[in-house]
């Protein structure tokens, strides 16, 4: 009940921030239209009608159609599910595979906690469109490929503040009281340090969120992404624009589409960072 | 609590470091590939003769560490290998794409100074104001979304919508007047989002100054307030903006890279782009080392530079 309570407060302070109620509404609009996909595209999204390639927005085709004839609001439907398959994979991986990497380094020394650190630092040292371009390339784009890819380039992201954290919540009077109680170094570290850094990463995920979307988009647009018949918002683009000197219409839909989606997903996110630590306001 | 020297060892110690794992990050990437390397990434490129030369040029008969050390040694001296295809060196091919990213990186960083601070400490100084809400809504958009995204929207109303500006590419004149238009639309697509970040950090860390006693102090000798604003109060606003855009320096080399592809210029996107294209890795290798080289440098700076100016910085391990 106490969870709940907390988590009602929260998304109450993220609604109440200015642009919170917009982008949390989008972002659960985006998450909708990803489930409900089947049930609420008016096409199907690969259904050819080449005699109307490029129509103009109809009431038939609300967005129009593309150089195949396809309903580009059907595609862009389903291509939700992917962008949205992809982001929560990437980033529920990047935070299990950086807090548990961080917490380790925190609490070990010498070669351990060199090596962690030694990897995040060379893993950061790639930006990570450049690091996920080289790795796709070589390894393959399938779906979980590309999961995996995106995931290791923001390993560091997490790890570094959940090591961050662990070392400073480790001083706090209350885990010393634990330690002077008797409590074993997993029950301090389950019971008091994770509930105590989870926090500031769930805010980093969210934020990161509109990232992944953008890396994926970037990925599928330079044809280093997904395979047909997987269709994404970057494989959506990438056809738009090679098409782009018969029509402009499905390169902006497409591009329309990635920059709601990445802007509800940021203020989400900020009102989200607001919502959990008030202080952070003024870091931005 | 560490002297300024020995904080700078610790940074440049920790930056070879870090070119080391980038290094191994590459040969790794590679030796992961399943299978007969040669056939995989050449795919329908490897005949027999090109396999062979291509595994020769690339050491991939050596075990990893052999791969690693001669890989480090040839970077170390400079040398970024051989293009297998071309036959040309990897150093000449990037050393003439170079100057062009470098041109569109600071005309960019250039440009988001240039409207991001004023715009910032404007909206600071009107805080709550309609003009700082607007700055603040639209510095959102621009933060939150890709800058290839709206690369691809400005070349669509632009230069397509309303034939204001050049199609693509560089000069093929090569006049300056020429090239400087054709640098308009990827220089705003790339900046624009450092814009809406600069003008927002700078609000915050000038709200910040503006409160602190020798602001009150400036303004109680009667000085103007334009210049209590710029020359007082942004001096110190402006510390926590430099960091953050030396950091993002990688973001931004990120986003050039696509901008290049998307406007179809020269430089190291277009390289990296047609080398993944061409599954040209000898030249996808050196390139990135480049890129990752350039990437750390500017990251080091960054943080020697931000330490000097800002003394109360603790030179402790992250």
């Amino acid at each position: 009940m106490h969870a709940a309570a907390a988590l009602a407060a929260t998304l109450g302070r993220v609604v109440r921030h200015p642009g919170g109620a917009f982008g949390a509404g989008l972002v659960l609009l985006i998450l909708l239209t990803a489930i409900l996909a089947p049930g609420i595209a008016p096409h199907d999204p690969n259904r050819l009608d080449v005699v109307s390639a490029f129509a103009p927005p109809s009431g038939g085709h609300w967005l129009g159609t593309d150089q195949l004839g396809r309903d580009l609001l059907s595609r862009h439907i389903f291509g939700t599910r992917i962008a949205m398959a992809v982001a929560l994979s990437v980033i529920a991986i990047a935070l299990a595979a950086g807090m548990l990497l961080g917490v380790l380094s925190a609490y070990t020394s010498g070669p351990v906690e060199r090596a962690i650190l030694v990897a995040f630092d060379s893993i950061s040292s790639f930006p990570s469109v450049i690091l996920a371009m080289a790795a796709v390339a070589v390894l393959g784009s399938s779906m979980p490929m590309l999961i995996v890819v995106i995931a290791t380039s923001l390993i560091p992201h997490y790890g570094r503040v959940a090591r961050a954290q662990v070392l400073s919540a480790r001083n706090e009077p209350y885990v010393e009281a634990e330690q002077v109680l008797g409590a074993s170094g997993v029950r301090i570290l389950l019971a008091h340090i994770v509930p105590n850094i989870i926090a500031p990463l769930i805010v980093i995920a969210s934020l990161d969120i509109p990232v992944v979307i953008a890396i994926e988009a970037s990925l599928s647009f330079l044809g280093l992404g997904l395979r047909p018949p997987l269709t994404s918002w970057g494989g959506l683009l990438q056809d738009g624009y090679q098409n782009l000197a018969r029509s402009a219409l499905p390169v902006m839909v497409s591009s329309g589409v990635l920059a709601v989606a990445t802007l509800a997903f940021t203020m989400f996110g900020e009102a989200l960072r607001h919502a959990i630590d008030p202080r952070s306001g003024r870091r931005a | 609590m560490q002297s300024y020297p020995a904080y700078v060892i610790n940074r440049i110690l920790t930056a070879v470091l870090s070119v080391f794992g980038a290094m191994l990050v590459i040969v790794i990437l590679i030796s992961l590939v399943p299978g007969d390397p040669a056939t995989v990434l050449l795919g329908p490129l490897a005949t027999p003769e090109y396999a062979q030369h291509f595994i020769a040029e690339m050491g991939l008969d050596q075990p990893v560490h052999v791969r690693l050390w001669r890989l480090a040694a040839g970077f170390a001296q400079g040398r970024l290998g051989t293009d297998v295809i071309s036959g040309q060196s990897v150093n000449t091919i990037v050393a003439a794409a170079l100057p062009h990213t470098f041109a569109l990186a600071f005309a960019a960083m250039a440009l988001a100074c240039l409207v991001g601070i004023p715009a910032g400490v404007w909206s600071a100084v009107r805080k709550g104001s309609a003009g700082d809400t607007a700055i603040a809504m639209v510095s959102v958009v621009f933060v939150s979304v890709p800058s290839f995204i709206l690369g691809i929207v400005l070349l669509v109303v632009f230069s397509i919508w309303l034939d204001w500006l050049p199609v693509l590419g560089l000069s093929p004149s090569a006049s300056l007047r020429d090239a400087a238009i054709r640098m308009i639309l990827p220089t705003v697509a790339l900046a624009l989002g450092w814009i809406g970040l600069i003008a927002r950090l700078v609000r915050t860390s000038m709200l910040e100054t503006l409160g602190q006693n020798y602001i009150r102090t400036a303004r109680a000798y009667g000085l103007r307030e334009g210049l209590v604003h710029y020359r007082y109060a942004l001096k110190n606003a402006v510390i926590p903006t430099l960091a953050i855009i030396g950091m993002g320096f990688g973001r931004l080399l990120g986003g050039a890279v696509l901008i290049e592809i998307i406007f179809a210029r020269q430089g190291l996107g277009s390289i990296l782009y047609d080398a993944l294209q061409a599954r040209n890795f000898s030249v996808l290798q050196g390139t990135v080392f480049v890129v990752v080289v350039i990437f750390i440098a500017v990251n080091l700076l960054t943080e020697l530079s931000y330490a000097l100016f800002d003394p109360r910085i603790k030179f402790s391990r992250r």
